[in-house]
């Protein structure tokens, strides 16, 4: 507990972006094999360093085969929420979960470079107090630390649906399930809010058994996937209306809210339409009325490809979808980034106006049957993925791996983690800084970045930008 | 308590008019926590006789809360479940669970007792009358000071201030608000006589 708020807590998101900017990065390591632990890396992004572009510092984790996926803050900008008055806690813990051992660590960074464990809640206990399991995205909120859930009870995950559970944000207790009435959501991937609009918005994968040992293309051509986006009261708990975006927009992902909390509306990445191969983004709004709707509002289509070039799985399609797999919204709400995966593309789209964005820019990296090289002339496996952009919005960061399983599909000639930053220019357009380039350690690939002190998409604002 | 609420509903509707709304409805939470408090002492004073062990023990419960919030210093979390729309429903809880209207107690039967042994020996009723409009008065005077100070807090970051001031100038009362309670309490416990 603090005397004042935690100086990385902010009101607004112009105030967040006005905040000195990042100098650490924490990027988190998986042994796709899980024959080593899994690690956090700590990552010097401060240019004027002597360290710069280095990892400064790796955590590895006393257990194996936790696969780490996604992690979060104990606590971010909406503790200063006026409602829950958690003014005084600490932006000093990071919550990651193993997705493939339910295994949730308790990361002290307080002094980023001596990071240690500061809990480890083994999977039993997550079993037990909420008969969910394969923990994944971590917001905090008005009622402590939220963590959504891939999977159910049982050894497969399928024994009840996945959903979301709550952590105490001082002793990191479990406290139980979020719902009180799911209504019809039977998968999950995703959620975020608007606090003082009081909704949540989650999305969906699919289930343990559809992508732990790897993508099943008999679900994905059945459109057996999550295509459905679920709207919540947030403090009621309750699901007050789902939206199905149509089966053939298999793996409803990321749902980036505005940030502005004034601002009624958000994005949800899609990551291919079954029908034509096409990535999409949807938009999605709430109405005078208090419901929601969702409108298609960008397209990514497919490239042509010979089928030798092609890993078994597409052969059949001669083409490359752009696989939608991560999405991230500036602090102001101008630019959406867009991580086509499959094609090794990263887009930046301004998004000023939600039902109309513009593509502004684009960097090729990666990519199946591209192999794009990086301005350093090195190389880069696999595509674009997990993305995160800087506080001020100036500088975007990415690493390249999906899921362990699905990168050696996808990719089956492919190794290694990287991470790369690109540059924002001051009316948009996008270009790979050819100084920044991190390669992990052997063995190890490369997943969820988050900035030191906050970024894009970990806080969460309850009053909007004047 | 709560101005920030004011603030944010104000800018979330951009309207100031939501700013004065949301004041009143905190100030009728507020007010209905401190007469949910007052009023059975009120009711409790009935028992001339007592009056000393009435005191004493109100004294003890204020004393009682300051130390259980001195060391539970955890934010009471059920306020996290109320919605941003509740705002009078908010008010009534915070206060509830800070003690606001408990603190009044101690004071509230010392003005009673001061006034009591000025007038003499009323009839039983008129003194229950004379309670009940101390009652009003200490919980009105109490709403207004608190609404006064939270409004021009309030108006002051929404119109000149900016938000930058809330996290800048939001400081941890907890420690300060539960000794001040066990102060009330210990000051009230050395009048009684």
């Amino acid at each position: 507990m603090n005397l004042r708020p935690d100086p990385t807590f902010h009101a607004t998101p112009k105030l967040a972006m006005e905040a000195p900017p990042e100098t650490l990065a924490f990027t988190l390591m998986l042994s796709p094999d899980g024959s080593e632990p899994d690690g956090l890396a700590v990552v010097d992004v401060d240019p004027n360093s002597k360290t710069y572009s280095q990892i400064v510092h790796k955590l590895i984790m006393p257990n194996k085969g936790d696969e780490f996926h996604h992690f979060g803050w104990n606590a971010c900008s909406s503790a200063l929420s006026p409602l829950t008055g958690h003014a005084f806690l600490e932006r000093r813990y990071l919550i990651v979960p193993g997705i493939r051992s339910s295994r949730i660590y308790v990361i002290d960074v307080k002094e980023p470079l001596k990071a240690k464990i500061h809990k480890i809640i083994e999977p039993e206990e997550v079993f037990a107090k909420t008969g969910y399991s394969r923990p994944h995205t971590i917001h905090c909120g008005p009622e402590g630390i939220y963590v959504s859930t891939l999977g159910g009870g049982g050894a497969d995950g399928t024994d009840g649906p996945p959903g979301i559970f709550i952590m105490d944000c001082e002793t990191f207790d479990i406290l139980g399930r979020y719902e009180m009435d799911r209504g019809e959501q039977d998968k999950h991937y995703d959620f975020w809010w608007n606090l003082p609009r009081d909704y949540m918005v989650s999305s969906e994968w699919g289930l343990p058994p559809q992508f732990e040992n790897g993508i099943v293309a008999e679900d994905l051509l059945s459109n057996k996937y999550g295509h459905k986006i679920h709207f919540w009261n947030l403090r009621e708990r309750r699901n007050v209306q789902t939206i199905d975006l149509g089966e053939n927009h298999q793996m409803a992902l990321e749902i980036r809210p505005a940030h502005d909390p004034s601002k009624d509306y958000g994005f949800c990445g899609v990551v291919v339409d079954t029908t034509n191969l096409q990535g999409a983004i949807f938009t999605w709004w709430q109405k005078d009325d208090g419901t929601f709707e969702a409108k298609k509002t960008i397209t990514i289509d497919p490239r042509p490809e010979k089928a030798e070039n092609l890993p078994p799985l597409l052969q059949g399609f001669e083409a490359v979808p752009p696989l939608v797999t991560d999405i991230d919204l500036s602090l102001d709400d101008k630019y959406l980034y867009v991580a086509c995966w499959g094609q090794g593309e990263m887009h930046q789209y301004d998004v000023s106006d939600p039902m109309n964005p513009k593509l502004t820019g684009k960097v090729e990296l990666g990519g199946i049957a591209r192999g794009a090289k990086h301005p350093n002339g090195k190389g880069f496996a696999y595509g674009p993925q997990m993305v995160e952009i800087s506080r001020d919005g100036k500088r975007v960061y990415w690493t390249n791996s999906l899921y362990s399983t699905w990168d050696d599909q996808f990719y089956p000639d492919d190794a290694g983690g990287q991470m790369v930053m690109a540059n924002v220019g001051e009316n948009g357009g996008l270009e790979l800084d050819k100084d920044f380039y991190v390669e992990f350690p052997k063995g190890y690939r490369s997943h969820q970045i988050r900035l030191e002190g906050g970024d894009c998409s970990t806080d969460s604002f309850c009053y909007p930008s004047v | 308590m709560g101005w920030p609420l004011a603030v944010s509903a104000a800018l979330m509707d951009k309207n100031r008019n939501s700013l004065l709304k949301a004041l009143i409805a905190l100030a009728a939470g507020h007010l209905l926590a401190m007469a949910a408090i007052l009023f059975p002492f009120t009711a409790l004073l009935f028992l001339v006789e007592w009056q000393r062990e009435i005191q004493i023990g109100a004294a003890c419960l204020v004393i009682g809360l300051g130390v259980y919030l001195l060391f539970n210093r955890r934010h009471p979390r059920f306020l996290a479940r109320v919605p941003p729309s509740r705002l009078a429903l908010w008010s009534f809880l915070a206060a509830m669970a800070h003690g606001a209207g408990l603190m009044l107690v101690p004071i509230y039967l010392g003005i009673c007792q001061t006034i009591e042994t000025n007038s003499g020996h009323a009839a039983a009723s008129d003194l229950m009358t004379g309670h009940a409009q101390i009652a009003v008065a200490v919980a009105l005077a109490h709403t207004l000071a608190m609404t006064v100070s939270g409004g021009s807090l309030a108006f002051g970051v929404y119109h000149w201030l900016g938000l930058r001031f809330l996290s800048k100038s939001w400081f941890n009362l907890d420690l300060v608000w539960a000794l001040s309670l066990i102060l009330v309490g210990l000051i009230s416990l050395l009048f009684v006589h």
